[in-house]
């Protein structure tokens, strides 16, 4: 059976971890290298690696990280972040990632998804969808949630399944840092509407919300950052919840 | 030295990655003078087997693959480098390799394709080299949208359920595969690379 996955994301500006990493014990808290390692070994499945400056000068010290990251971690690993031409997209696979997380570019030029999955393959192409309820539906946010272009996040999620890419991640904005939980039936509908695997995020708080959006959601995958990374919630203990209730976890 | 056959698809770099984490020493090479020097093959691949069958023909790796093999040099093929060694892929509609009878089909029915994540490998021959020392139905990682049917079924050494029991590992004389990436797929998959290094030998 294949199983759900965990994944953790982590935030990296000029090559270092930011935003609540609390691991100063265990870990150099801002090295991405330590970090991905701690979590390799505490049984995530995939790791996110998000480049939030995304500027020119950054984008050469993410391309080094995720060099060493390759080097020393064996499991799949995703980055995204800014990222708007294919050139962008081949510097980053040859550097050692499975896969790219694109946003703002996709939405902006849809062909862009098209192009990309014919040159590296859909398993490479993680489209990120950030969504936001208004009124009775959902729209789809770019530039970090800034802007609402109107899109709906249903038609905008069966759009980019057509157009190849291999994966969803999608971001409830409602939820995201409120840690009430994920948003279920968000999640639950834009995974009915597609057949490609949605990663759900925004919102993990404690043990049950992954179980929930893991089942009644219907999510392939669950990420989360800071719930992790403060060490609220440890990813073995998680799985083993996960695995006790039932639900097909790599052990 | 392990050869690995650049083809221009697929993560090369985390072969190799992974062949450097074990002490396996290795190279990436798409020139049959360099990989003829080889003591061993990697076909690693991500990408859609129409593409991959050109570009073998474009630098006539499909003839040297074949002669290779046939002369009992240790095999590898890694996901699309296990499906272009059937006779014929539905991907494409395309006829490969031809080195192991049968094809590649779509998964069908009400899955997600492609497959993609970490899933267990039954193994069903408790004899499987390349399987040695790894737990039964340990979990691996995936990204396929098509599968292995071979013909000849001694050869299946593990199997995978994705809306029904597939091929993931089969093993033949030289030849080993795996429709699973080993290289992400953790210190399973390294152990795996590492059984596969020691035939080399």
């Amino acid at each position: 059976m294949l199983a759900k996955r965990i994944i953790p994301c982590l935030d990296v500006n000029q090559g270092r971890v930011v935003k609540g990493v609390n691991f100063v014990n265990l870990v150099d808290a801002g090295d991405p290298v330590a970090l991905a390692k701690f979590y390799n070994s505490e049984g995530a499945d995939e790791l996110v690696f998000l480049d939030i400056t995304a500027s020119s000068d950054n984008r050469k010290i993410m391309l080094d990280v995720v060099k060493l990251i390759a080097k020393e971690i064996f499991i799949p690993f995703t980055v995204g972040g800014g990222i708007n031409n294919i050139e962008q997209i081949r510097e980053i696979i040859l550097a050692g990632a499975e896969k790219v997380s694109l946003n703002t570019a996709a939405v902006k030029d849809p062909e862009f998804i098209t192009k990309a999955t014919s040159d590296f393959g859909s398993q490479c192409i993680v489209i990120a969808i950030d969504a936001k309820k208004t009124g009775s539906s959902w729209n789809v946010f770019i530039k970090g949630g800034r802007e609402d272009t109107g899109l709906d996040a249903f038609k905008w999620a069966k759009q980019v399944a057509e157009l190849g890419a291999g994966e969803i991640l999608l971001t409830s904005m409602d939820k995201d840092g409120t840690k009430s939980g994920f948003d279920v039936e968000l999640t639950r509908k834009v995974s009915e509407a597609i057949n490609i695997p949605v990663i759900a995020s925004g919102g993990a708080g404690k043990l049950e919300d992954f179980a929930q959006v893991l089942t009644r959601g219907k999510a392939d995958a669950a990420l989360a950052a800071s719930l992790f990374h403060f060490g609220e919630l440890k990813i073995s203990d998680l799985k083993e919840y996960l695995a006790k209730n039932n639900i097909e976890i790599r052990n | 030295m392990i050869g690995i056959i650049d083809y221009g698809l697929g993560n090369l770099t985390s072969v190799k990655n992974a062949l450097d984490k074990i002490g396996a020493p290795n190279f990436i090479s798409g020139e049959v003078s360099q990989l003829k020097k080889s003591s061993g093959l990697i076909l690693p691949g991500v990408g859609a087997a129409g593409a991959g069958m050109k570009n073998l023909k474009a630098k006539k790796l499909d003839i040297f693959l074949t002669q290779e093999i046939k002369n009992g040099k240790p095999f590898f093929g890694i996901c699309l480098g296990m499906q272009l060694l059937f006779d014929f892929s539905e991907e494409d509609n395309t006829k490969s390799l031809g080195i192991i009878p049968g094809k590649v089909k779509k998964f069908t029915g009400k899955l997600k394709v492609p497959q993609m994540g970490w899933n267990n490998v039954e193994i069903t021959n408790p004899e499987s080299k390349i399987m040695r020392g790894i737990k039964n139905n340990s979990y691996f990682y995936f990204v396929n949208s098509y599968y292995c049917v071979p013909e000849e079924k001694e050869i299946i050494a593990g199997t995978t359920d994705y809306g029904g029991k597939f091929c993931s590992v089969f093993e033949k004389d030289n030849i080993c595969a795996t429709q699973f990436h080993s290289e992400k797929s953790g210190d399973t998959g390294l152990q795996l690379l590492e059984n596969f290094v020691k035939g080399c030998k």
